[in-house]
C-alpha cells in the first residue's frame, strides 16, 4: 500500500504537509491538527483519528514442514516449508535448514496456505445473539450516510470472529450494510480477541466505503414515500453526492493552496459525509459496492468514470458472469457467494458457475461470505464453485482458486503487499489444513496470525472463547 | 468429463422412455442404507417405477438401458426434511412468496398443497444436487400453527406433490412466544386450548359454538394430530423448550411429537433418545443466534447420533427453497464433525423418509423401494462432488435448470452471437 495523502496531487507540498500530520507516519490521532506558521495555522484534519493499537503477538521461529503448500498467488509447493521468524514470513520452498531454537510442525501429510480475508463480513455490526440491541448495522435514516464508520459499531466480543478463526479467517473487512446508497466506512481487521476494536484493525490500512445499488435502498426509501424510490432515484442520489463532493474537495484544495502560499485564507466547514467521499475522489478509500444485476454494475461504472473515481470491487454481483469482459476493462473486481441466490428479483440469475467464469473471463474474483455461517467455509465455498466450473469446462487449478480466497481480497483490500499470500517479506497469516482444504472434511488444525499462533483446533489454550460465553451452555465449544 | 457415457445413456434414454422402463445402473460404489451396507462395483436394477435388484452380481435382463456409473458413487436419492421448494420463486416478492399467511383467519388448516408449484424453478436447482423427495414446510403467519406440509418428489412433474397432510407445523420458540401474545407461556397455553379444541370437534362446535383456541376449520384440521395419526412439528431451540414439549407429548398421548431446530437438543439427547422423539437439525448451526440457541454447536450432531437420537438434517442455516441443496455439505461437515459417515448420509435420506412414516418406500437402494437413484461422481458429501445422472420414480430426469441454461448463454463471452439468441 503506498502512503498517499487525502490530498491533490497538485498541491504537492501540501502533500507533504499532510502526510506528516496524517497519522499515518505515526503521529498520535487527534481533532484537529494544524501546520503552524507565523502567518496563521493552516487547518487540516487527522486521517486517523482512531488510530490501530493492534501489536501482534511474541512469537518466534516457526518452520512448517513437508506440507502441501499453497502460497495464494497460483503457486502450490509438494512436501513445502514454510518459516516464520518474528511474525513473517522468512523462507517458502522445500528442505529448508531448521534454525536454532525453532519450533518444527511436521505437516506431511496436510496443507498450508495464506490466511483467508472475506472481504464481505458484518461480524460485529451484526453480532451474536441476533437481538434488536444488537441491530448495529444499517444507519437506514439517510440514503446517504458516509459519515458512519463500521468500525464504531463494532462489538468486538462478537463470538461470529472465533467461529472464522476456526475456518482459518485472519483478516476481514467489516461493512455497513446495504440499506442506503453510501453505508458508510468499512474497517479491515485483523482476526484476533481483543478488548477493543482499536485492537483489531489492521494497521495502515486503508479505509473502505461501502455504496448499494438495487433493490435495498430504493425498498427502505421508497416504502418511506422519500428518494431513492426507484432505481433511477438511487442513481440520482449517488450523482448529488458525488457532485457536493467534487465541490467539497475543490474548496479544500482552494483553501490549502492559499493558505499553504501565506495567503489569508477561511477553511471551508467541516462535513464528515463529503470528507469520506473525498477520500474516494482522492483515491485513499475503496469503494466496496453492493450491485447484483450486471446491467447495474454498467451504470455505476460510467457512474465513476463521470465522477472520476474508482470502483474496487463489486460485491454480490451474482450477475458478474454477464460481464467479466466489462470489469476485467474497468480494473473492477467481483465479490461473490458460490451459490446464494433467489432471495429478491435481483438475485434471481444467481448461477454456480459465477466464481470460475468472471475469473475465466479475466477479471479479478474473489469469494465473500457477507454472512456469520458462511464466513467459516469459505473454503468450502470456493470448491464447490471450482468443481461446478470444472463441470462447465473451464479449468482453473486448485492453486490459481487460492486467489479468491487470498491474494484477490487482499488486492482489493489494498493491502497486497502485506498479506495475502505465502511470500517472503509478507505478515505470517497462515493456516494449517488436516487435509486438502476443498475438502469437506478437511479442519484448519492450527491458524497463525502476524506469526502468532491464535488457533489451535487440538489444544483449548489456543481457542478464544468471547466474554459472551463464559457460563453460557456453549462455553467453549465450536 | 468422464461421464459422457452415462450421459450418453441418459439421453437416449429420455428420448424413448416408453420403450425403455428397465434400467440398470451400474459400475459404481452402491450405498444401500440397508444391512447389505455399501456395495463397491455393484449395480441397481430399477423397473417400471421400482428397484428389483441390488447387489454385486445383478444379471441385466436384455433391453434395459444401462446407465454406467463410470466408478461413481450410487445412492438412494436425498430427502430434505424441511423445505419451502415449489413454495416460494423469489423470497422477498410475496406475489411469488406462498409460504405464510399473516392476513388469513385460518391456520392449522392451511395446506402447503394448496400453495405447492412443481413447475418452481429452483426445483430444478434443488435436484441437480441429489435431492429427489422433499417435505413441504409452511411458515408460521399470525398464529403458532404454520398449517400441514405435505411430500414432494422433484421431478417437476404434475403428479410430483405425492403426499398431503403428513404433518403439522407449530412454533413453539421464542418467535412463538411473540406470536401468542409474548410468552413462552402464552403460547404454551394457546397450544394446550388448541388440543382440547380439537378434541372435542366436532360435538364443541355444534351451533354457533367456536373453540377456544382454534375455529371449526382449524380444529378439525388438528385431530389427525390429536389422535397421533400425524406428527406434529415443534419449531423449538431451548433445551427448557424441548423439555416442556417432551411434556406436553406424554400429557397429550397418542401424539407424535417431532422437534425441528433443536439448537440445544444435545443438551436432551437422553431424553429424547428415551421418549424416540425425532430431531430435525442443522448440523452447520453453532453460533448463539439467539439466547434460545446459545448451546448451539458443531458438536451437536455427533452428541445426539451418540446419545441414540433420530436425526434428520436441514439447511436451516441456508434456508429452504434456494439451497436445500446444499444438504450434502451440511452433512459432510457433520462428519468433519464427528459424526459416522453413514450415519451422516443417513441424516438426508432414509431417517427423513421413516421420520414421515414413508421410510419403506423411499431412502434405500433395496427391492421394492421406488426407484429414487442418483449417480454421482464422487463421494456425495465431498463439496467438489455432483450428481451426474438421477432417476426419480424410476425414470431419468433431466440434469439442467434455468441455471445451467443461464450459464451455457454466458460461458462462450467471446461468441458473436448475440446473448438474447442463445439458447
Amino acid at each position: 500500500m503506498t502512503l498517499k495523502a487525502w490530498m491533490p496531487a497538485t498541491a504537492l507540498a501540501a502533500v507533504f504537509a499532510l502526510a506528516a500530520c496524517s497519522g499515518e507516519t505515526g503521529t498520535s490521532g487527534g481533532d484537529t491538527q494544524t501546520a503552524s506558521s507565523e502567518s496563521g495555522d493552516v487547518v487540516r484534519y487527522s486521517l486517523d483519528p482512531y488510530p490501530s493499537t493492534y501489536v501482534p503477538r511474541e512469537s518466534g521461529v516457526t518452520l512448517i514442514q513437508n506440507a502441501t503448500v499453497f502460497d495464494g498467488i497460483g503457486g502450490r509447493i509438494e512436501d513445502g516449508d514454510v518459516l516464520v521468524e518474528n511474525g513473517r514470513i522468512t523462507a517458502v520452498g522445500t528442505g529448508l535448514e531448521v534454525p536454532e531454537g525453532a519450533t518444527v510442525i511436521d505437516a506431511a501429510g496436510r496443507y498450508v496456505t495464506p490466511g483467508i480475508i472475506d472481504i464481505h463480513s458484518h461480524l460485529g455490526d451484526y453480532p451474536s445473539p441476533g437481538v434488536n440491541a444488537h441491530n448495529d448495522g444499517n444507519e437506514m435514516t439517510s440514503p446517504v450516510t458516509a459519515e458512519v464508520w463500521a468500525e464504531h459499531s463494532v462489538w468486538p466480543q462478537d463470538v461470529g470472529f472465533e467461529a472464522a478463526l476456526a475456518g482459518g479467517v485472519t483478516t476481514l473487512n467489516i461493512l455497513p450494510g446495504s440499506a442506503n446508497l453510501f453505508g458508510g466506512r468499512g474497517i479491515t481487521l485483523r482476526n484476533v480477541p481483543s478488548r477493543t476494536v482499536q485492537g483489531m484493525k489492521f494497521p495502515d490500512a486503508p479505509y473502505t466505503l461501502k455504496m448499494a445499488c438495487g433493490e435495498n435502498p430504493s425498498r427502505v426509501y421508497g416504502s418511506r414515500n422519500q428518494s431513492p424510490a426507484t432505481d433511477m432515484g438511487n442513481m440520482a442520489g449517488y450523482r448529488a453526492a458525488w457532485q457536493s463532493a467534487v465541490e467539497y474537495r475543490t474548496s479544500w484544495n482552494n483553501y490549502w493552496e492559499s493558505a499553504e502560499a501565506g495567503e489569508d485564507a477561511s477553511p471551508p466547514s467541516r462535513n464528515l459525509e463529503l470528507d469520506t467521499l473525498m477520500g474516494v475522489l482522492d483515491g485513499e478509500i475503496l469503494v466496496q459496492m453492493h450491485c447484483y444485476r450486471a446491467d447495474q454494475m454498467a451504470q455505476i461504472i460510467d457512474l465513476s468514470h463521470e465522477f472520476d473515481y474508482q470502483v474496487t470491487t463489486f460485491h454480490h454481483a451474482v450477475e458478474a458472469y454477464k460481464i467479466p469482459d466489462l470489469l476485467a476493462e474497468n480494473g473492477t473486481c467481483a465479490a461473490v457467494w458460490a451459490d446464494w441466490g433467489g432471495f429478491k428479483m435481483e438475485a434471481y440469475d444467481s448461477i454456480r458457475e459465477n466464481l470460475p467464469m468472471v475469473h475465466a473471463g479475466g477479471a479479478c474474483a474473489m469469494i465473500h461470505s457477507d454472512s456469520d455461517m458462511g464466513i467459516q467455509r469459505l473454503n468450502q465455498e470456493v470448491a464447490k464453485a471450482l468443481a461446478d466450473g470444472r463441470r462447465a469446462g473451464i479449468d482453473i487449478s486448485d492453486a490459481e482458486a487460492w486467489r479468491w480466497l487470498t491474494s484477490n481480497p487482499a488486492t482489493a483490500l489494498g493491502i497486497a503487499d502485506q498479506t495475502g499470500s505465502l511470500e517472503v517479506g509478507k505478515r505470517a497469516d497462515i493456516v494449517l489444513w488436516s487435509a486438502d482444504p476443498f475438502s469437506t472434511y478437511a479442519r484448519a488444525d492450527r491458524v497463525w496470525i502476524d506469526g502468532a499462533l491464535t488457533y489451535d483446533r487440538r489444544d483449548e489454550a489456543v481457542q478464544p472463547v468471547r466474554d459472551f460465553m463464559l457460563g453460557q451452555p456453549g462455553e467453549g465449544d465450536q | 468429463m468422464q461421464r459422457f457415457i452415462s450421459a450418453i445413456a441418459l439421453s437416449m434414454a429420455l428420448a424413448a422412455p416408453v420403450l425403455a422402463q428397465s434400467y440398470a445402473v451400474t459400475n459404481g460404489r452402491v450405498v444401500t442404507n440397508t444391512d447389505s451396507g455399501i456395495i463397491e462395483n455393484g449395480t441397481v436394477l430399477v423397473r417400471d417405477g421400482s428397484i428389483v435388484a441390488v447387489g454385486g452380481d445383478v444379471t441385466i435382463p436384455v433391453g434395459t438401458t444401462v446407465i454406467d456409473a463410470d466408478g461413481g458413487w450410487i445412492t438412494p436419492g436425498i430427502f430434505a426434511p424441511v423445505t419451502q421448494l415449489g413454495l416460494i420463486e423469489v423470497a422477498l416478492e410475496g406475489s411469488t412468496n406462498d409460504t405464510s399467511a399473516d392476513e388469513s383467519p385460518y391456520s392449522v388448516a392451511l395446506d402447503v398443497a394448496d400453495s405447492f408449484n412443481p413447475a418452481g424453478m429452483h426445483i430444478d436447482s434443488n435436484r441437480l444436487g441429489g435431492i429427489t423427495r422433499a417435505a413441504l414446510y409452511p411458515g408460521t403467519g399470525w398464529n403458532i400453527f404454520a398449517g400441514q406440509g405435505g411430500l414432494i418428489d422433484t421431478s417437476g412433474s404434475n403428479t410430483s406433490l405425492f403426499e398431503t397432510g403428513s404433518f403439522v407445523v407449530a412454533d413453539l420458540s421464542q418467535s412463538g412466544a411473540a406470536t401468542a401474545g409474548g410468552s413462552r407461556s402464552a403460547a404454551w397455553t394457546y397450544l394446550d386450548a388448541a388440543f382440547a379444541d380439537a378434541r372435542g370437534y366436532p360435538g364443541r362446535f355444534s351451533g354457533d359454538h367456536q373453540g377456544d383456541a382454534l375455529n371449526r376449520y382449524d380444529a378439525a384440521a388438528l385431530v389427525p394430530v390429536v389422535r397421533g395419526r400425524v406428527p406434529l412439528v415443534m419449531e423449538l431451540d431451548r433445551a427448557a423448550d424441548i423439555r416442556r414439549a417432551l411434556r406436553f407429548r406424554t400429557e397429550h398421548a397418542p401424539m407424535q411429537l417431532v422437534i425441528a431446530g433443536g439448537a440445544e437438543a444435545w443438551m436432551v439427547a437422553d431424553e429424547l433418545a428415551a421418549a424416540g422423539v425425532p430431531v430435525l437439525i442443522d448440523p452447520i448451526r453453532n453460533l448463539p443466534s439467539s439466547f434460545d440457541a446459545l448451546g448451539s454447536t458443531l458438536a451437536g450432531a455427533q452428541r445426539l447420533q451418540e446419545a441414540g437420537v433420530t436425526v434428520a438434517y436441514t439447511t436451516q442455516s441456508a434456508d429452504g427453497y434456494f439451497n436445500a441443496r446444499l444438504l450434502t455439505q451440511h452433512a459432510g461437515n457433520a462428519v468433519a464433525h464427528g459424526v459416522p459417515w453413514d450415519a451422516a448420509f443417513r441424516a438426508i435420506s432414509l431417517t427423513p423418509a421413516e421420520i414421515y412414516g414413508v421410510g419403506d418406500r423411499f431412502g434405500a437402494l433395496a427391492a421394492g423401494y421406488t426407484g429414487d437413484v442418483v449417480v454421482w461422481d464422487g463421494d456425495p458429501l465431498e463439496v467438489m462432488s455432483a450428481p451426474v445422472a438421477m432417476l426419480i420414480n424410476g425414470e431419468p430426469t433431466a440434469m439442467t435448470s434455468r441455471e445451467t441454461q443461464l450459464r451455457d448463454r454466458y460461458i462462450n463471452i467471446t461468441d458473436e452471437t448475440p446473448f438474447a439468441y442463445r439458447r
